[in-house]
């Protein structure tokens, strides 16, 4: 059966993708951040994941706001990225696995998650940034299954459904008869604003907040609506959304092995987290 | 029933009102994905805004680089963020726009939020 192995939780920032096209790693504004990526390196060459069910949202590549999916899932053996439109370089394509897509999307419906399936589905930056940030050498040895929730276009889901979405995907990987090794990912965040007189609006008593109880305590998370996450993290600070599906697929016992804050990248409040997560049915067995 | 909220000052939520008056502002920001089409409205840009239907509230907003006013008139700030690739500009420079400062000064308040 697969297991999913652990979490990581990135930020995904279009700009990050102009510094690793430039070479800034090392320079004095990126290095905070992308150091916080060492760890997230030894963990991936120790855990070796086979498979990363990434939790995203598209920002106008793949969906347009007249069809606009609350949850999407990918079926697809490979993700192109293609031009966003923001001046920032078209990333590498993704390898895909279609099979344990197909099985992810028919427990989610027998579960009720009446989720949109895409046979043909393009990835953003929201995906290809934390790739890159992944496997800084460009051999992305994984295949991935992207789900897409809407952060977009309000109404959004509330965090409680992300999170049980998140716990139905965790199901879902754990019922899968391929010996796999899966990692899941939430990417975005954590508070920003874009848009409005609010602009650059973060607040970095509410990410510690958030980043404190995602481990141990994500239900003090999910009891937040959406109007209170847009206030508390900004407009787009909302993609914690994504966090929170990424922390509900991970049932079993939970550690906070690695975290990284970093104010600012662009107008974003940068985090970037590892969690260790124990099987439950690996836990009943010692 | 929908639940009404009081306002977050600074912050307009796309919603489905807002989502519906700037379907075609977004819908022409949306195919500045391609090259071709970012050539075009460099081209001939009333011509471009023409074709995709622009109110005169949207053409004015575009035609003034105005952020605020394209929000108004229904942009959604990731769409708007492609029409302001066209010109070499990138969220920083529209929060700068949005928020009345410099470049400079936007920047130094971000990194003052670090604190």
């Amino acid at each position: 059966m697969a297991l999913i192995i652990g979490g990581i939780g990135t930020t995904h920032v279009p700009a990050i993708g102009n510094a690793i096209a430039k070479g800034l790693q090392q320079d004095p504004y990126w290095r905070p951040f992308f150091a916080g990526f060492d760890y997230v390196h030894r963990w991936l060459a120790r855990e070796k994941p086979d498979a990363v069910v990434v939790f995203y949202n598209d920002h106008g590549l793949n969906f347009f706001l007249d069809k606009m999916p609350t949850f999407a899932v990918g079926a697809c053996n490979e993700y192109r990225n293609e031009d966003e439109g923001w001046g920032i370089p078209v990333s590498r394509a993704a390898m895909g696995d279609a099979r344990l897509s197909w099985h992810i999307i028919n427990e989610l419906v027998t579960g009720e998650f009446d989720i949109t399936m895409c046979q043909d589905m393009m990835i953003d930056h929201a995906v290809t940034i934390p790739l890159q940030l992944m496997y800084p050498s460009g051999d992305w040895p994984v295949k991935i299954v992207p789900i897409s929730i809407n952060t977009v276009q309000h109404p959004l889901p509330s965090p409680a459904r992300c999170f049980n979405l998140g716990r139905a995907v965790g199901q879902a990987i754990e019922s899968y008869a391929e010996p796999l090794k899966v990692a899941v990912m939430g990417t975005g965040g954590l508070s920003h604003q874009l848009d409005g007189e609010r602009a650059g609006f973060i607040n970095k008593d509410f990410d510690k907040l958030c980043m404190d109880d995602l481990a141990g305590n994500p239900q003090a998370l999910t009891g937040y609506s959406i109007h209170e996450l847009v206030e508390l993290s900004g407009a787009q600070g909302v993609e914690l959304l994504n966090w929170l599906a990424m922390r509900g697929a991970m049932r079993g016992e939970v550690t906070e092995l690695h975290r990284n804050y970093h104010i600012p990248i662009s107008n974003t409040a940068a985090a970037t987290m590892v969690f260790g997560h124990r099987h439950a049915a690996k836990r009943q067995a010692a | 029933m929908s639940v009404s909220h009081h306002a977050i000052p600074g912050t307009t939520l796309f919603d489905g009102e807002q989502a519906q008056k700037g379907l075609a502002l977004n819908r022409m920001c949306f195919s500045f994905n391609d090259p071709a089409n970012r050539a075009a409205f460099l081209h001939d840009e009333d011509a471009y805004c023409a074709k995709y239907g622009l109110n005169a509230a949207q053409r004015a907003a575009v035609k003034e680089r105005n952020v605020l006013k394209m929000i108004a008139a229904g942009g959604n700030i990731y769409y708007l963020a492609k029409l302001a690739g066209i010109f070499g500009l990138n969220v920083q420079d529209l929060g700068a726009q949005q928020t009345g400062s410099t470049v400079e000064a936007f920047k130094a308040k971000l990194a003052a939020a670090g604190g």
